[in-house]
């Protein structure tokens, strides 16, 4: 059995600091889209930071992972580079897409992560295929798709799964079920108690985990991709977590209440964690003072250069749809 | 020269795909009993028994997420080829095509390629009525981000699809189901037809026939029937839909000033209304002596009845009465 994640100082403090990264991201994003200096729609994850900061840890670099439009977080726990992605919302010709994607597009080849994706559960079947690449070419690489729950009421997850589980594929299918699709809850759309309940029907294993719960989120996405690599197959995670905010800028609020957003906001991941290593005497308050404050310098210089970055230019547009063919 | 090789077109596009496998390690096909079964329209055929089931996957009815693995292996090095059944059940995955496999790349800054195949069957003449039928290629064409063939000979069957298999895009090949058991001369080996690159398959001074797919053959037919009656056709074969081979086409109608375009698809907003956009604003335009003519498709699903699906498409009758008028009214 390997130490706790709390009882291990590097990784401790890691974790936290991949956690403040994506909440000082968000934050910043809202901000500035706020004051009107950021264009387009946004969709943050401020609350289920642990998910993703726990499942990329058990994935190697050149592990792939597909996501969502709720993506930044996936990006930034799979090692983007936060002032690119700053820079592709901010339309920056230095962007991750170079200004065409924005929010919902980034991808980052250098980490494994083949993109967010505009269109719920669109990156399953992707993953899957990652998977049966992986497994054509021999390499042990691992696909994880994080998906949210709404996800599952599409076709394109179940047929995704059907394939990977059909051929055995090394992928992980990890649904971050922030409790609402949109404003459908998921307690309503699919009448099961969790929704790993359904992964039975698909002939592949299924686990439901506190997602707001580092350690519960690293071990169980451990075990599964640990599986997969060894040949074992597709494995369902769900991980229960809470967004904050709402579903994007439009949201107001109308399908829940604000009894119930305070509840989860004393189920906060980061603070949750930060008091179990304290607790632990892994990390003093001075260490987690010196994660947010490098976190926070960070996240200044990387909003500062991309700000100052040449905004994207529409002058090989056309150029852009298609690559060279014999390149 | 090596001597050309007579087989079906079907024959050429199974040539094409064991070339390529036996080629390159990367390639593989993937579709809806196109193992064993040897693919619906015999296509695949004993493919999977020189080439092993890895490299020729059944997949369950799936047409969503065979096209996303598809999406998926080929972002990660390998070069898919997906066969969907009949070119109807695109419908089915349609979010993978047109939302993913045509936009990754754009959309991600260039960062990523997809370098995956789509075969699929369309057309009409077989009997299956309106959901196995129709002739969507305009639908495709019309997404940013896909390449469009339409083989309508055996040579082009396996040489735009040795083209495809190569080309890092994402590349829909709509054959053509009663093209399959036809024959023809086929160059050996690992020959390729340029992708965008239109063909002409006849000429003559009186009038100009565009047309794709099975109304090719059909207007080639025509072509003869007007030649006995003193009128000579040029017959052009776009092959690729996008990118349009403009030029080629622009250059054969300023030759003849009349032009007859020639599609099985339905009319409204079809293919050749495309074609015909392009030649009215551009120099062709003004070397036009009569009205630019398409032959469609009705506007209608694909009826059941024999009779009645020959008439909802046009046939070689059609074409020569059309390019008749065409040459004697004007």
């Amino acid at each position: 059995m390997t130490t706790p994640i709390v009882q291990d100082r590097d990784r401790a403090r890691e974790s936290l600091r991949t956690m403040w990264r994506i909440r000082r991201f968000e934050e910043a994003v809202e901000d500035l889209y706020g004051r009107g200096l950021m264009h387009g729609t946004m969709h943050l994850s401020i609350g289920q930071e642990a998910v993703p900061t726990a499942a990329c840890q058990a994935l190697n670099r050149d592990d792939y992972i597909t996501s969502t439009h709720r993506g930044h977080g996936h990006c930034i726990a799979k090692g983007a580079d936060l002032e690119r992605m700053m820079a592709e919302l901010l339309a920056k010709e230095t962007g991750y897409c170079r200004g065409r994607g924005g929010s919902m597009h980034i991808a980052d080849t250098e980490t494994g992560n083949l993109g967010a994706n505009g269109i719920v559960a669109g990156g399953v079947p992707i993953a899957a295929g990652a998977a049966l690449s992986a497994k054509l070419r021999g390499t042990g690489q691992v696909a994880l798709a994080f998906h949210g729950d709404g996800a599952m009421g599409e076709g394109a997850w179940h047929e995704g799964v059907v394939l990977a589980a059909m051929w055995q594929l090394p992928v992980v299918f990890l649904c971050e079920n922030n409790l609402y699709g949109m404003s459908m809850s998921s307690e309503r759309a699919f009448n099961l108690p969790q929704l790993s309940d359904r992964a039975k029907g698909y002939g592949i294993p299924g686990v439901t985990v506190d997602g707001n719960d580092l350690q519960a989120v690293y071990d169980v996405t451990a075990e599964a991709v640990e599986r997969a690599r060894n040949g074992g197959g597709p494995t369902f995670i769900e991980a229960k977590t809470y967004r904050w905010r709402g579903h994007s800028k439009s949201d107001k609020n109308l399908y829940r209440t604000r009894e119930e957003i305070d509840e989860w906001r004393l189920k906060d991941p980061i603070v949750r964690f930060e008091l179990e290593t304290v607790e632990a005497g892994t990390l003093s308050e001075a260490d987690l003072e010196a994660v947010r404050d490098e976190v926070r310098t960070e996240l200044r210089g990387a909003v500062q250069r991309a700000n100052a970055a040449p905004d994207a230019r529409p002058d090989d547009l056309l150029a852009s749809v298609y690559a060279e063919v014999g390149a | 020269m090596d001597e050309l090789v007579t087989m079906t077109y079907s024959e050429a596009v199974r040539e094409a795909l064991a070339i390529a496998m036996e080629r390159d390690e990367r390639v593989f096909i993937m579709g809806e009993d196109v193992g064993t079964y040897g693919g619906a329209f015999g296509v695949t055929g004993d493919l999977i028994h020189r080439l092993g089931e890895d490299r020729v996957r059944d997949t369950t009815i799936s047409e969503l997420g065979i096209v996303g693995l598809g999406v998926g292996a080929a972002m990660t090095g390998m070069r898919p080829i997906v066969e969907i059944q009949f070119s109807d059940f695109t419908a089915q995955a349609m979010d993978q095509i047109a939302n993913q496999a045509a936009k990754i790349h754009f959309m991600l800054g260039g960062a990523v390629n997809v370098p995956l195949v789509i075969r699929a069957p369309g057309g009409s003449g077989t009997g299956a009525a309106a959901q196995h039928s129709q002739s969507l290629e305009a639908w495709f064409a019309h997404i940013p981000g896909l390449k469009v063939v339409m083989p309508a000979t055996a040579d082009d069957a396996k040489g735009l699809l040795l083209s495809a298999i190569d080309d890092p895009n994402p590349v829909i090949v709509i054959e053509h189901k009663l093209l399959y058991k036809t024959s023809g001369e086929v160059r050996p080996g690992d020959t390729r037809v340029p992708i965008g690159v239109a063909e002409v398959r006849r000429t003559g001074g009186d009038l100009t026939i565009v047309a794709t797919g099975v109304e090719v053959s059909r207007s080639l037919e025509a072509a003869e029937i007007l030649a006995a009656e003193g009128i000579e056709a040029t017959v052009v074969d776009p092959r690729t839909l996008k990118p349009l081979d403009t030029e080629t086409i622009i250059a054969e109608v300023i030759k003849t000033g009349r032009v007859l375009l020639v599609q099985e698809a339905v009319k409204t907003l079809g293919f050749m209304s495309e074609v015909a956009a392009v030649l009215s604003e551009t120099e062709a335009f003004v070397h036009l002596r009569a009205p630019i003519k398409r032959l469609a498709g009705l506007d209608i699903p694909i009826p059941y009845a024999p009779q009645l699906e020959r008439a909802a498409v046009p046939q070689v009758d059609d074409i020569v009465a059309a390019a008749r008028t065409l040459v004697q009214e004007w």
